[in-house]
């Protein structure tokens, strides 16, 4: 019998010890929330541990993608969210999600300190906003001196055939920067002069990137002469040495918010709320500031270096509304128009 | 009982009635085929019902499938990854058909350090060689002018990047097949006096035509499953891979994953059912008279091979260089000054220093409960007595992940792992359907080395221990295990090197505690942040490349002590 048993051990062993890795691999924290966010990667471990300073207890576990994939992953998690908390994503994209009815609506402290701008206009609101994130064209001035570029000073200039094969931009259905761009031309140029521009851009388009800041990494390392960006990832890229200028074309800039919320549904509310709460302090703000030229926080933004000039003036006229409530729409006519184009993902 | 009547013809049967030892075994069986239902069969099951249902999980039937094929951008897809793969195909086998003539039928010099450059892309993930062809031939590459007007992001890019990683695979399989060569047909050919170049098209080509077949349908198959190299230097030229990329991780559209995934099991299935055909044929010529054929030296040849394989070589080991400068470069073309900035994976995208020791993690557990899971399904379906039917369903199961693409079995695990009503849920997300996954995707190769390990051994060992009483499992720890320890370790470091590199099942189940190195390097090129891909992608060299050295020293200790009864 006690062979049998030996036996019986050995033959189910390699069966047994697989459950047994699998066991020790799933892992779980009470303390941990998981945040979704589109903030740049490399400023997510700064904001983590700037708020661990004040609350080491709670521990924030990244999610980090393009807007357009997180905003897609949130939505496809509809039924069963894992996100606790989403900190740093396109209002426009916060607003769909809160018309879908997954947002928790919550008034951190401090509220009323914001700029009026800066936040949902319910009460409670369903998001607060954390900084304004701009477009702008990155030119490699070395690159564009080889291929006798002239230097753009108006998205009217991009459609020129002179820079064909030399634009790169994101897509907008996986950038917040390349929706951000779209919607912003539609609303300079109109519904039909819009795509009319899009259209002539095109012919120019050398590839269209998945994520917004690569335009702007491949303008600096020279892969293309020119990329359509955001303003902060330039100065970024042009702070470690890339030889960049930075353009804001003078029909002004397409430009959205970073936001935070909460998602309904979380079973750890209140470690959600205090995340929430800090993510409108002066502090916090503070942080933002390091790379955003426009935060939530009013009288205290201070010139971010290599930041182009006269960005507040250059900042359009955002009709948020507009962006959120017709992005599926503008999304859709986009992949059908140009997609083919577009990099995988 | 009934289980003595099916048993095979060579062995004896000495009992009547069911021993213990049956017992065991058949419990065995049955769990490990329980085990592969669960892991291969459910998952693809649940993958083909999904494609036939709408995002809301209503059935209807193929209106998926009818709006995909009528979506414009698709047929050129489907073009694009057949003239790619049939490229590939071609360019690949003729020179791994020159590069393993000259390691097999000459005596040029170096031979041996041929072999081991070719087999250079086994220790990386496939987009170390997309990264490194941009540094070479990219907008700022070194050698940009040789292009002319063409550029790399494109159909060239993705041919040369795919013949770089699949060249390994290709090679090794011709070589085999050009080693089992029949001596007396080139000494008979001789005595005849038959000239050179007649020889090599009516003994050498048709000899090892299976070989080629084989090889040919593998990087086929290979290269029309990966996503890697097209998604980093594929520009705006869609392969189905990287559309199946797009649907489920762009845009979590994931039906419409189901249906181009589904598409690309056509060709997989179809090549898998090909080579099987041709593998039958390459046993049935093998003679057991056959005399191992012996090359001779013949300086002309030999000289014009070795210069080949040296060009070759200085191909593998420039792109491998190239990757390693570039990921010390501090910022690429401006500042060329070495530092490790690009080492400093925890300020970038892709997960970190961590995604790099979950990756070490994920091929221990792998290469660990892999090889004995296998090891074991093949010591049942080759040793257990009687019940054939319950071996052969146990033998099919082990062979069918080779027909699936990776990309495909990991949809297929999104699907049935993330369904609510699972019961396994709980492992969707975690590390544990990473190694699973990965096990799987890699089963029916470890499965055939353990096979082919364990028919060498005589069925009189069971025999004798059966009449002695040893019990099965005593055999098993004494006699089978240490005899077919070379081929079990060679299993570990299968498991382990692939564990290592493989992006493409993976990339759809990793979570953001399971972030993987390679999947990382996907991601971080992504983001624009391509030296830093580089860096990680060559972390993942240097581990492969120092687990396999340790790897041939260990089975080199083993062979002096288990293996003295080879030779006579």
């Amino acid at each position: 019998m006690k062979k049998l048993e030996h036996a019986l051990t050995y033959s189910a062993r390699v069966i047994i010890g697989l459950i047994a890795g699998l066991m020790i691999a799933v892992t779980s924290s009470a303390e941990t929330l998981m945040v979704y966010t589109a903030v740049e990667a490399e400023d997510l471990k700064r904001y983590a541990a700037a708020f661990n300073e004040d609350h080491p207890d709670i521990k924030i576990r990244w999610v980090r993608d393009s807007t357009g994939i997180v905003t897609a992953k949130l939505l496809a998690e509809k039924n069963n969210p894992r996100a606790d908390v989403i900190w740093g994503l396109a209002a426009t994209s916060l607003m769909l999600l809160q018309s879908e009815g997954m947002l928790q609506a919550y008034a951190p402290k401090g509220l009323n300190k914001l700029d009026s701008k800066f936040r949902d206009s319910a009460n409670p609101p369903s998001w607060t906003g954390m900084d304004a994130w701009i477009a702008a064209v990155c030119v490699n001035t070395v690159e564009a001196g080889k291929n006798n570029l002239p230097t753009p000073t108006s998205w009217m200039d991009l459609t020129d055939p002179v820079y064909k094969g030399h634009l790169v931009m994101p897509n907008p259905n996986s950038s917040g920067t390349g929706f951000l761009d779209v919607s912003s031309w539609l609303q300079i140029y109109g519904e039909l002069g819009g795509w009319q521009y899009m259209d002539n851009l095109h012919e120019n388009i050398a590839w269209y990137t998945h994520s917004g800041s690569k335009p702007c990494k491949q303008a600096a390392r020279g892969e293309t002469p020119i990329g359509i960006s955001f303003a902060f990832r330039g100065a970024k890229s042009k702070a470690a040495g890339a030889p960049l200028d930075i353009i804001l074309p003078k029909e002004g800039v397409g430009w959205d918010m970073e936001a935070t919320a909460i998602v309904k549904g979380t079973k750890k509310l209140s470690a959600a709320q205090t995340l929430v709460d800090w993510s409108i302090t002066k502090k916090a703000n503070k942080l933002y500031n390091q790379g955003y030229a426009v935060v939530a926080y009013p009288g205290i933004a201070k010139p971010v270096k290599h930041f182009p000039e006269g960005i507040l003036e250059a900042m359009i006229n955002n009709d948020f509304e507009f962006a959120a409530v017709n992005r599926k729409k503008i999304l859709a006519e986009w992949q059908k128009r140009y997609d083919a184009k577009s990099e995988a993902k | 009982m009934s289980g003595t009547l099916s048993l095979p013809a060579n062995v004896v049967p000495v009992r009547v009635r069911l021993s213990r030892d049956d017992v065991i075994l058949r419990i065995g069986l049955i769990c490990l085929i329980i085990l592969l239902a669960i892991a291969v069969v459910f998952p693809l099951y649940t993958l083909l019902s999904k494609s036939l249902e709408d995002i809301d999980g209503k059935y209807i039937g193929l209106q998926n499938f009818r709006e995909y094929f009528e979506t414009p951008a698709l047929f050129s897809s489907i073009t694009n990854s057949l003239t790619v793969a049939i490229s590939v195909a071609l360019i690949v086998l003729v020179i791994a058909f020159v590069y393993g003539y000259a390691l097999t039928r000459t005596r040029m010099p170096l031979r041996w350090l041929f072999r081991g450059i070719a087999l250079i892309p086994i220790l990386a993930p496939s987009l170390l060689a997309a990264i490194s062809l941009i540094y070479w031939f990219g907008n700022q590459g070194v050698l940009r002018s040789w292009l002319g007007e063409a550029s790399i992001y494109g159909p060239i890019g993705i041919i040369i990047g795919s013949c770089f990683w699949v060249f390994p695979h290709a090679l090794m399989i011709i070589v085999t097949a050009l080693s089992t060569a029949d001596a007396r047909l080139y000494e008979a050919a001789e005595a005849l006096r038959t000239p050179k170049w007649r020889i090599f098209f009516t003994v050498t080509l048709p000899g090892a035509k299976y070989g080629i077949l084989s090889a040919g349908f593998i990087v086929f198959t290979l290269v029309i499953t990966d996503f890697g190299v097209p998604k980093v230097i594929g520009g705006r030229y869609n392969v189905l891979a990287t559309d199946v990329y797009k649907q489920v991780v762009g845009q979590q559209n994931f039906e419409m994953g189901a249906v181009v995934s589904l598409i690309l099991l056509l060709p997989a299935v179809l090549a898998f059912i090909a080579d099987r055909w041709v593998q039958r044929r390459q046993i049935a010529l093998l003679s057991p008279h056959a005399v191992p054929f012996q090359p001779k030296s013949h300086p002309l040849r030999d000289g014009i091979l070795f210069v080949f394989c040296l060009v070759v070589s200085i191909i593998f080991i420039s792109m491998l260089a190239m990757a390693v400068y570039a990921s010390f470069v501090t910022f690429w073309p401006y500042n060329l000054s070495l530092s490790l900035k690009n080492y400093n994976f925890d300020v970038m995208d892709g997960g970190g220093w961590e995604a790099y020791f979950n990756s070490i993690r994920m091929a221990i557990y792998c290469a660990v409960f892999g090889s004995g899971l296998i090891f074991f399904g093949s010591y049942l379906v080759e040793k257990a007595r009687g019940v054939t039917w319950l071996r052969t369903i146990l033998h099919l199961g082990a062979m069918l992940p080779l027909a699936v693409p990776g990309l495909v079995l990991g949809i297929a695990y999104i699907f049935f792992f993330n369904h609510p009503e699972n019961p396994l849920g709980f492992l969707y997300g975690t590390m544990g359907i990473l190694v699973i996954c990965t096990i799987v995707h890699f089963y029916t190769v470890s499965h055939l080395t353990c096979l082919t390990a364990l028919k060498q051994l005589d069925p009189e060992f069971e025999a004798v221990s059966l009449s002695l009483k040893s019990p099965v499992w005593r055999t098993f720890g004494k006699v089978t295990l240490p005899v077919c320890l070379p081929a079990f370790l060679d299993v570990v470091s299968y498991l382990f090197l692939n564990a290592m590199t493989t992006v493409s099942a993976v990339v759809f189940l990793y979570s953001p505690e399971t972030m993987l190195a390679s999947v990382a390097v996907l991601n971080m090129d992504d983001a624009g942040d391509i030296a830093p891909a580089a860096a990680m992608a060559l972390m993942i060299v240097y581990t492969s490349t120092v687990f396999r050295v340790l790897h041939a020293l260990l089975v080199r200790f083993i062979s002096r002590r288990t293996q003295v009864w080879r030779t006579r």
